[in-house]
């Protein structure tokens, strides 16, 4: 068992996805599927090898710190679900 | 039992640059909602961010000035959580090995110097803004702060009190504004700080359990809610308990701290490299170019004020509060070589002035030259210091030049001995009375006619010398 | 020969000869939309109207003399391309309404060289799949056969070209979603190298992976779409600042003298036999054409799609973050609070491929498991990479299989992820090593079902793609067919 039903819902929690828990049963046996198909990377030998992150070895891409017109706001707002004040309202958020 | 306490710091300054970190939006404060906003800024689908310079040169500034050892290759990070006011999901911020390291700065306390150690400061963009509904249960998000560049400023948990706390707050303030990178308001949000507070005791080598203070908003506050963790600490452990490890928030009209009242979460930030960033290199030219750019520093300035002018430190402290008074007051002297009267002046009149009206030196209408000007003409005798100061002050509001003051005004100073001892004559002549009470030992009546002679020469007449011809000729 | 049928390069003779306009030419592709977009379901957004307006501003441009490349040419883009003022699904719910207030910079380049954008196509959600039939706007089918999927995850952009309702179109490919769908359905499809063609626009799935690449009737076609689509583009940080040559000069297909390699580890079991059949008939026609057909090794390849599916999803469970209701996009009706809004939103507005990869992503990445997993995966990814480096250094092109089986029936392998993961595992090392890639059509199964074969060339040799794949067109001795729709 790489992953266990628990982890499974705590992986979901973390990335804001809930499920049933058919589907939380579905999962678990496809995820353990693929992770032990993922086993087979421990064969290869990695020793002193730099991760690759990027295909290419750019370095330093800047821009110069000069200002750009900013959306107009009707357009920033045009495909808020819920709009209020100018503002993109959302459930209340307790700290 | 005794009790230390232990205090980390770590400081937030948005950066002093025109446009966003990773785009072109304007990161001017104040503008209404969501107006400085962009596709980017806003985590819209497909869009990439591109890293602004001179965000980068700025870090590297905080990092020589505080004397931080600066990576050659460096990485951003993305920090992955869910908040609103986070529109991509994550903030792009660095991680593992951050592009300055090993710094510290000297803080100045009671008891002399303190060294507190800086282990790091990245680059990381700044969040929005959540404004709570007071009577819905609604939020509103305003992207506007999004994408403000940051620096994060992390202190070795070398601090060891509240006041401590303060001073390595205000000396890390005073460099950002003297560096020109960050403007320091803290009411404003550009200079932000939270804290990690724990309590052991003393002589201890193992840390207590920390809490962490936030929604500290001043200097004082930071002081305030300090004093008042380290004594709730100490009371949990005095009576037996433990220190619960939270986030605690300070709550200014309360004067306490409060544990958040929202779940809180040990969060998995899944940090890895950004893969929409390249790295950024840093080459020792660079690092000698942005060196180059440095000003004098305010504790090296605060130090040789006080060893090559003859300052005490009191008005080395005032005298470099800002760059630019620092800059006006040395100009004032090059001109006229008189440290210590300049500082006088500037400290005291002209600060004076200043503050009533809330103005910054950079509008005071006194040019350094001026200044100096006026203090030669007290040095030569042209006009007595009582004469200056009437001069001072208009010099402040016209903008005028002394020697045109005193032309327009006529307060040249009268030095004329021949002049002074007929205007004495006369006004001893015209005081019969007075004359006779000085002569039978009424000492207290030298200083009317002290007052008659200033008052007959409009108080140009020079003091020293007043004094001097009064007692020869008031002698019986 | 309908106007619908012909190519870019056979379309911008009769412009530029008043042969025809690009009124008709528009007209004559909406006509064929008409006829069979019922049947293979191409597009998500047709914008008919838009286009007719562009077409006649092309023929403006065209009289007066102001042609470009491809002006009044219609083109079809991939939903994942953000198109300004236009919908931008993703093929998935939780974009169904999202408009984009900008370009993606591939959409401004078409623009600028006159292109009439006559719709967005269908694609498997997110660009998570190999067969689109992961869209939350329904499947699209095969041309050749209409049981049967596309491939993906731009399954509508191939099919679009493919049932000539475009001339050419736009894809995306991450870990073969061009290439794939282009084997499988007759037509040519190219991912160029990483940081050849702006990203700037492309909703991201996986950021270290994912390219903009034309799908073409022929390889000329794709030589002057490359040519319109490449170049620096100062707003995406990973683009390279690299010479764009003509493309269409490779033309000349001259591969006397070179060296082919054929890897080995990609001639394994599982492979349909006819599709080998047909690839080594290819290789047989290289050779004839004056190369050296060598066998190389590519010691990892038994390692890219475990590699591939810990990095891509790693990556895209982080691009798919910012998708959480509050800005743009769906919202769930549901949720009393932010916590039930996020969660809601996300878990209605996702499909099922998505949330897999998304937990997959979110737990390579988790603590504890990072090192194992991500760091582990970008470690054998820089192995992989090596690997074609290596082999570059003596070949001039690598010759692969496309796909290792023709096109499967829908609903297949949808119950079985890993089974469909295994349809990209001759495209997906492309992606992680970063070089170019064009699959080219190379024959039929028995069934009448289009095989594909695939050239692999180093960074930014895109020329030698357009070279030994236009030779290989030319001498391939297939009879091109028309799907029977």
């Amino acid at each position: 068992m790489k992953i266990t039903k628990e982890e499974v819902g705590y992986v979901a929690h973390l990335a804001r996805l809930e499920f049933s828990d058919e589907e939380k049963e579905k999962f678990t046996s496809q995820l353990n599927d693929i992770l032990i198909y993922m086993e087979k990377l421990n064969r290869a030998d990695t020793t002193g090898v730099e991760p690759l992150t990027h295909a290419t070895y750019l370095s330093n891409a800047f821009r110069e710190d000069d200002v750009k017109p900013s959306l107009p706001h009707d357009l920033s707002m045009a495909n808020a679900p819920e709009e209020r004040g100018g503002s993109f309202r959302v459930p209340k958020v307790i700290e | 039992m005794e009790y230390e306490a232990v205090i980390g710091l770590e400081v937030h300054a948005q950066l002093l640059t025109d446009s966003k970190i990773f785009c072109g939006c304007s990161t001017k404060f104040g503008a209404a909602p969501n107006a400085n906003a962009c596709p980017i800024c806003l985590g819209m689908p497909g869009v990439l961010p591109v890293l602004n310079r001179k965000v980068v040169e700025y870090m590297m500034k905080m990092a020589l000035a505080t004397n931080c050892r600066i990576n050659g290759r460096n990485v951003f990070a993305r920090k992955n959580y869910f908040y609103p006011d986070l529109p991509k999901g994550y903030q792009i911020s660095q991680y593992a090995k951050p592009p300055a390291e090993h710094g510290l700065v000297d803080v100045e306390l009671e008891g002399g110097k303190k060294r507190i150690g800086i282990p790091r400061i990245h680059m990381e963009e700044d969040a929005g803004k959540l404004v709570h509904d007071e009577v819905q249960p609604s939020s509103y998000v305003d992207v506007n702060r999004c994408g403000v560049p940051l620096i994060e400023i992390v202190s070795e948990p070398d601090i060891r009190s509240a006041e401590e706390a303060a001073a390595y707050l205000r000396r890390l303030h005073e460099i950002l504004v003297y560096l020109d990178i960050c403007d320091g308001n803290m009411q404003e949000g550009s200079f932000r700080c939270d804290a990690n507070v724990s309590i052991r005791p003393r002589g201890a080598d193992a840390f207590g359990t920390r809490t962490e203070l936030k929604n500290m908003n001043s200097f004082r506050n930071v002081q305030r809610a300090l004093e008042y963790e380290i004594k709730r600490q100490q009371y949990i452990v005095e009576g037996g308990g433990q220190v619960i490890q939270e986030t605690r928030l300070w709550d200014d009209s309360q004067g306490v701290t409060l544990p958040m009242r929202g779940k809180e979460e040990a969060h998995d930030y899944r940090y890895f490299p950004d893969p929409d960033l390249v790295t950024v290199e840093i080459s020792d030219t660079w690092i000698e170019e942005v060196k180059k750019t440095l000003p004098e520093l305010p504790l090296e300035k605060r130090e040789r004020f006080i060893r090559d002018r003859g300052i005490p430190s009191y008005d080395a402290g005032v005298l470099t509060s800002s760059r630019a008074l620092a800059d006006y007051y040395e100009e004032a002297v090059r001109l006229c070589g008189k440290p210590k009267i300049v500082s006088n002046w500037v400290m005291g009149d002209l600060l004076r002035f200043l503050n009533e009206e809330k103005r910054d030196i950079r509008d005071c209408l006194i040019k350094p030259s001026d200044l100096a000007e006026m203090v030669n003409l007290i040095e030569d005798g042209t006009i007595s210091g009582k004469i200056a100061k009437e001069v001072f002050e208009d010099m402040y509001r016209s903008g005028k030049a002394p020697r045109t003051i005193i032309d327009e005004k006529g307060l040249v100073q009268i030095t004329d001995e021949e002049a002074l001892k007929k205007t004495i004559d006369d006004i001893i002549g015209a005081n019969p009375a007075q004359l006779e009470q000085y002569r039978s030992g009424k000492e207290k009546v030298f200083g009317y006619f002290v007052g008659q002679v200033m008052k007959a020469t409009k108080g140009k007449a020079n003091p020293a010398l007043v004094n001097e011809l009064l007692k020869k000729m008031l002698a019986p | 020969m309908k106007l619908h049928q012909f190519t870019i390069h056979e379309l911008q003779k009769k412009l530029r000869g008043d042969d025809t306009t690009s009124a008709e030419i528009v007209e004559s592709v909406i006509e064929r939309i008409d006829a069979v977009e019922d049947r293979i379901h191409s597009y998500i957004t047709l914008l008919k109207d838009s286009a007719r307006e562009e077409a006649r501003k092309a023929d403006g441009d065209i009289r007066s003399g102001k042609a470009r490349p491809l002006t009044g040419i219609p083109i079809a883009v991939k939903d994942l391309i953000c198109t300004r003022g236009v919908r931008t699904t993703c093929g998935s719910k939780i974009l169904h309404n999202f408009i984009p207030p900008y370009d993606a910079t591939v959409i401004e380049k078409l623009r600028d060289a006159g292109a009439v954008i006559i719709g967005k196509t269908n694609m498997d959600e997110f660009a998570m799949g190999s067969s689109t039939e992961t869209s939350h706007f329904g499947a699209t089918r095969n041309p050749w056969d209409l049981d049967r999927i596309p491939g993906g995850s731009s399954g509508g952009s191939a099919t679009a070209v493919a049932a000539d309702e475009c001339i050419a179109s736009l894809g995306s490919d991450t870990g073969g979603s061009i290439r794939q769908p282009a084997a499988l359905c007759d037509v040519v499809g190219m991912k160029p190298t990483y940081g050849r063609v702006s990203r700037y626009g492309l909703v991201a799935f996986a950021s270290s992976l994912d390219q903009i690449g034309p799908f073409t009737k022929d390889v000329e076609d794709c030589a002057i779409m490359l040519n319109v689509i490449s170049g620096y583009d100062p707003r995406e940080s990973t683009s390279v600042p690299i010479d764009v040559p003509d493309f269409t000069s490779f033309l000349s297909g001259d591969i006397r003298g070179w060296t082919v390699g054929i890897p080995k580890e990609y001639f394994i079991e599982g492979i349909d036999p006819e599709v080998e059949a047909a690839v080594r008939k290819a290789i047989a026609v290289v050779e004839g054409l004056g190369a050296r057909c060598v066998d190389v090794s590519l010691p990892h390849t038994e390692y890219c799609l475990a590699v591939y599916y810990i990095v891509a999803p790693a990556e895209a469970s982080s691009n798919l973050a910012r998708y959480d209701g509050v800005k743009y996009g769906y919202r769930s009706k549901e949720g009393r609070d932010l916590m039930e809004m996020y969660k809601k939103t996300r878990s209605e507005g996702f499909g099922t491929e998505v949330k897999r990869r998304i937990m997959l992503g979110t737990y390579a990445l988790s603590s504890g498991y990072y090192d194992a997993y991500y760091k582990k995966a970008s470690q054998v990814r820089a192995l992989i990479k090596r690997d074609f480096d290596e082999a570059f250094r003596s070949c001039d092109a690598v010759l692969t299989p496309t796909s290792p089986t023709p096109a499967f029936r829908l609903g297949e392998k949808m119950d079985d992820p890993l089974q469909m993961y295994l349809s990209d595992i001759f495209t997906i090392s492309t992606n992680l090593a970063g070089i170019p890639g064009v699959s080219v059509p190379c024959g039929y199964t028995a069934a009448g079902l289009p095989i594909g074969v695939q050239f692999l060339a180093a960074p930014f040799e895109e020329g030698k793609l357009i070279r030994i794949a236009s030779a290989y067109e030319k001498h391939s001795g297939i009879e091109k067919r028309r799907p029977n729709l």
